[in-house]
């Protein structure tokens, strides 16, 4: 039933009612204005040291937990972290960042050895990395990567500690959607679950991670 | 300058003042006023209700009635002292042309053979509303020393959405009221909410019309201002209306009023306007 | 169900579903105005989220060229609407998925339960969507056995408390937490008895409440907010993480998106995800998005189904003077600036779309001259709030006074005039005729003596009397007819003692004393 007539019929339909007025939105229709060239800014200009500024205070805003950190001290910061915790993490996450002593808690995911649900739910934590983050709205956007993995593991557990490259950070939208491939799984966010459905009182953490922990590594 | 005065209806029936405050500013300003004898309406009552076929006839005789003066020379610009008819004029009366051409309804030509969508834009184009002429055209900056208005006492200032939306007023109205003599503006809270007028909105949908105007009632009084300035008497007289329902006084004790913005400019230090109109309407005249 | 003929020129036909206003606007509005908790509820609602999208909106110096690209994205969207859904439904095929279309509400439901009876669940869980909403599926799949559980907090309180959505952003925005808590404890089978009213607390018992549901789920339904041709992907924005759980979690999800959702380029993709988030919950961004495209392997929902819905789509799409209105992408900005909802709230509207949106776009979905939505495009003042906010800048004030003029004509059963390219919607069946009403007899008089200054100085000419009849206080405070509606809140002022044009008359004529001193009759 879901079949071609459906389908050819809605297509038809469309096409008629465009053909009804020539197909061309007119420019003299509510709403139709042109917005002529693109006028809106496609970078922001800004340099390494302001992009981390702005990221750092809109992540802040959002109530996630941020440290800017030096490469050689990441695995410290990871460690810390993740003290007393069983967590997951992506097959791809570069084997320095996990100082040895937390080998026993940890459990790996990949795409083929995917772990089930029930032991996500069971884990404590998840280590990931990131492929863009966008200062100005405190984005961080994961795209499936090796060193990010499955969605799945970066939304069961309740704390996620996010690594976030420096030179994978930009400044605005824009260039955000640039450096993305859209056909990948993308999860853009922007700090922990919140709601406020509650006479509009935010409550942050609610079905995803109620801990988002990033790290910026400069 | 020459000047053509767009009285509108509900001024010419209802409110002359305003109308003439209108005359008196712009005769002091050394304008020749004119009144084209044929106006009547705007037709934007029968537009926005969606009575299209009977606001076409008054949107002609708008047309008609103040295109020969332009084309003659006999005046330089048109002014109505409402923004919304002034929008309705500059924005509706070439879609309600362009509507009755698609329709068929009726082929509307000038003798010109212009079409009434072209003729109704040559009209709207050199339209102005009262602070937008005075401002923009007329260079005041300067109520007080222009004008010489003058005016004791306290007001405040609702900015009608038509004016305030459609036309991007902006400041104009305020920074008028401001630089008027002894004049004391004081800032209406939510002033950009609507007041709830809105046409036959006002008896087709009366309820919410109501509760839209009890705040904006509450806003006015909680302002402590003797009047409320306006510069759309339509609005100003369903204000005024509620304000006279609920016999909302001022600090002094008086009945809250509103005004228009032209009779607030008109006002000088020997003809003041008083505050002490037999209502707390903006309507009738002394 | 419909027969319609390709290629005869005939309009699509009219959308069904939860669409329709069920009473006369007025009616409606006058029951819920009378609501004092759900004025002082909307009232703090409405003015929290008009702050802070002002705040966030004047923090982008590029806002206005974002509302113009979005509108002539939306625009060019339309115009080649045939070629992009066909694009989409290419591409996303080709990853994995599967595309279904569906004419009507009916035809999508029933389009659904199939795809969940073939995986043999008999739950799902959904994530907020309006489209499902409109074509009242979780009634329809209740019926027949299929469990929908709402994951949206809002919604799931809207569902708990077997209630209707009142906003598209927080539906359930006319409950307070008392309310909601009260509900949770008579709902919620495993709910803490000890639950207080504090929202985090109540944030939490969802959490619990849902997530052995999301872990367990075989079958997820979502909306969409946009589907991009170019690439077949689809998106998601929401806040709470509930639409992760819906989109990676279930082997099976069904998307049901309406035919207006597509853009052409992943591209545009960077316009919206700035309009949108700043429009509707006046934050820089909502906490997630996610964007799919087909099935990806390994990763999330290998079994990818999404329902392309017309249900009145196209007949809105034929109407060119209305069809801006399928630009909307729902952000609610529009509802939160409305001075008319936010004081009778969403339930007045009827249908699914509330609000200033929703009074133009269910009864374009309907066809104008449906009788149910009629009153729709009146419950407006006119004020233009709705257009300045909206963030693809659709004209909903003049689209309101176009629908208006669409019902008188109906109504009269006027029109036959109009040519054959008429994209008027008035054609086919539904013309009401009906006698005239009170108003076309005031507006038919009205007309008469405002086309001339001569009948209207005519009729100038009885103000005298009719000051008189105003009596000694100078007001009037009861009229008769339509005029008790102005009357029932406000008094009317005694008409002055002659026109403007009778004063300027005499004083063109030279009435040397008027000339003189006309300050005398200010
Ligand atoms: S009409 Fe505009 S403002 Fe209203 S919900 Fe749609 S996009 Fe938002």
């Amino acid at each position: 039933m879901s079949g071609t007539s459906a389908r050819e019929e809605i297509l038809a339909r469309v096409r008629e009612a465009l053909g009804q007025t020539g197909g061309e939105p007119r420019g003299d229709e509510p709403g139709d204005a042109a917005g002529g060239p693109c006028a809106y800014r496609a970078a922001s200009g800004l340099d390494e040291d302001a992009l981390v500024e702005l990221l750092v205070d809109r992540l802040v805003d959002y109530k996630a937990r941020v440290e800017v950190v030096e490469p050689d001290r990441l695995a410290e910061a990871i460690r810390t972290r993740l003290e007393g915790k069983r967590f997951v993490v992506p097959e791809g996450l570069p084997a320095a960042w996990l100082d040895p002593s937390l080998e026993e808690s940890k459990v790996t995911d990949s795409r083929e050895a995917r772990i089930g649900v029930e032991l996500l739910d069971e884990l404590d934590a998840v280590v990931t990395s990131s492929a863009v983050s966008i200062a100005e709205t405190g984005t961080i956007v994961l795209d499936g990567s090796p060193d990010q993995g499955r969605r799945a593991i970066s939304l069961v557990p309740d704390h996620h500690v996010c690594v976030v490259p420096v030179e994978t950070i930009v400044g605005i939208v824009p260039e955000g959607f640039t450096r993305l491939d859209a056909t990948r799984p993308l999860t853009l966010i922007s700090g922990p679950s919140a709601t406020s459905d509650i006479e509009l009182e935010r409550v942050e953490g609610v079905h995803g991670p109620r801990t988002l922990d990033v790290l910026i590594v400069r | 300058m020459k000047i053509a005065l767009f009285a509108t209806c509900i001024v010419d029936a209802m409110y002359p003042r305003v109308a003439q405050a209108t005359v008196q500013i712009l005769e002091r300003l050394g304008h020749e006023v004119v009144f084209p004898a044929g106006q009547a309406c705007c037709g934007q009552m029968h537009l926005n209700s969606g009575y299209f076929r009977e606001a076409l006839p008054v949107v002609e005789n708008h047309v008609r009635a103040f295109e020969g003066g332009f084309d003659s020379g006999e005046y330089d610009v048109a002014v109505a002292p409402s923004g919304s008819c002034v929008a309705s004029v500059k924005h509706q009366h070439s879609m309600v042309a362009r509507w009755a051409e698609e329709r068929g309804v009726r082929r509307a030509g000038g003798g010109s053979g212009a079409t009434l969508e072209a003729r109704a834009n040559a009209v709207g184009e050199r339209t102005y509303e009262l602070s937008q002429l005075l401002t923009d055209v007329l260079g005041i900056t300067d109520a007080s020393a222009q004008l010489g208005s003058y005016l004791p006492g306290t007001i405040t200032y609702h900015p009608s959405c038509h004016g305030m939306r459609l036309l991007r007023l902006g400041d104009r109205p305020l920074s008028l009221l401001r630089t008027v003599e002894a004049l004391d503006v004081v800032a209406l809270p939510e002033a950009e909410q609507c007041c709830g007028f809105g046409g036959t909105f006002s008896v087709k949908n009366a309820d919410v019309s109501s509760a839209m105007l009890a705040d904006k009632v509450d806003s006015i009084c909680a302002t402590g201002a003797s009047a409320c300035a306006g510069g759309d008497v339509s609005c100003l007289m369903h204000i005024g209306g509620g304000l006279s329902r609920e016999g909302r006084t001022s600090a002094d004790g008086t009945p809250v009023r509103t005004v228009h913005l032209a009779e607030v400019l008109a006002s000088t230090r020997e003809d003041p306007l008083r505050f002490d109109g037999e209502l707390a309407l903006a309507g009738g005249a002394r | 169900m419909t027969a319609v003929s390709l290629g005869m020129p005939a309009l699509p036909p009219r959308g069904f579903g939860n669409i329709s206003a069920v009473e006369p606007f007025p009616d409606a509005a006058h029951r819920e105005l009378g609501n004092a908790q759900l004025r002082a509820n909307l009232a703090h609602a409405t003015h929290t989220i008009r702050d802070k999208r002002l705040r966030v909106v004047s923090e982008l110096p590029d806002w206005e060229a974002l509302r113009d690209a979005g509108s002539a994205i939306k625009a060019e969207a339309m115009s080649r609407l045939p070629e992009l859904l066909a694009q989409f439904e290419e591409q996303f095929t080709a990853r994995g998925g599967k595309v279904h279309w569906a004419r009507d509400a009916s035809e999508a439901n029933r389009i659904a339960e199939e795809l969940i009876r073939a995986t043999g669940s008999q739950d799902v869980v959904k994530v907020k969507s309006m489209a499902t909403q409109e074509i009242g599926l979780n009634e329809y799949l209740e019926a027949r056995g299929i469990s929908a559980f709402e994951t949206d907090l809002a919604e799931l309180i809207v569902q708990l408390g077997h209630d209707k959505p009142s906003h598209i952003l927080v539906p359930a925005i006319h409950r307070n937490r008392t309310e909601i808590r009260d509900i949770f404890l008579r709902e919620m089978p495993d709910v803490d008895p000890e639950l207080t009213d504090e929202p985090r607390r109540l944030a939490m018992a969802a959490r619990a409440h849902l997530r052995k549901k999301f872990l367990s789920a075989k079958v997820a339904i979502s909306g969409a907010n946009f589907g991009i041709a170019e690439t077949g992907t689809l998106g998601v924005v929401e806040s709470e993480g509930n639409g992760r759980m819906c989109v990676t979690l279930p082997e099976t999800l069904i998307t049901i998106m309406g035919i207006e959702k597509v853009l052409p380029r992943a591209q545009d993709l960077e316009v919206f995800m700035q309009l949108l988030p700043r429009s509707s919950t006046g934050e820089r961004m909502n906490p997630y998005t996610s964007l799919w495209t087909g099935a990806t392997p390994g990763d999330g929902p290998q079994n990818v189904h999404v329902i392309l819905l017309d249900n009145g789509r196209t007949r809105a799409l034929a109407d060119r003077h209305g069809r801006s209105a399928l630009h909307c992408i729902r952000c609610s900005a529009c509802m939160n600036v409305c001075p008319v909802y936010e004081r009778t709230g969403g339930h007045a509207y009827g249908s699914t779309y509330p609000g200033p949106i929703g009074a133009i776009l269910s009864p374009l979905l309907t066809g104008v001259e449906a009788e149910e939505n009629a009153s729709l495009p009146y419950a407006s003042s006119l004020c233009g709030a709705c257009f300045d906010a909206c963030p693809v800048k659709i004209n909903i004030p003049e689209i309101l006074v176009y629908l208006r003029g669409e019902d008188v004509e109906a109504k009269h059963g006027r029109g036959q005039a109009a040519g054959p390219n008429d994209g008027s919607p008035r054609k086919g069946s539904g013309r009401r005729r009906g006698l005239p009403t009170q108003m076309d007899v005031a507006m038919g008089a009205a007309s008469w003596a405002l086309t001339s200054g001569n009948r209207l100085g005519l009729l100038e000419k009885g103000l005298p009397v009719a000051r008189a009849l105003a009596g000694r206080d100078r007001k009037i405070s009861r009229l008769p007819g339509l005029a008790a509606g102005w009357t029932q809140s406000r008094d009317v002022p005694a008409p002055p003692p002659e026109s403007f044009r009778n004063w300027w008359k005499k004083r063109e004529r030279g009435a040397a004393d008027d000339h003189t001193d006309s300050g005398g009759t200010r």
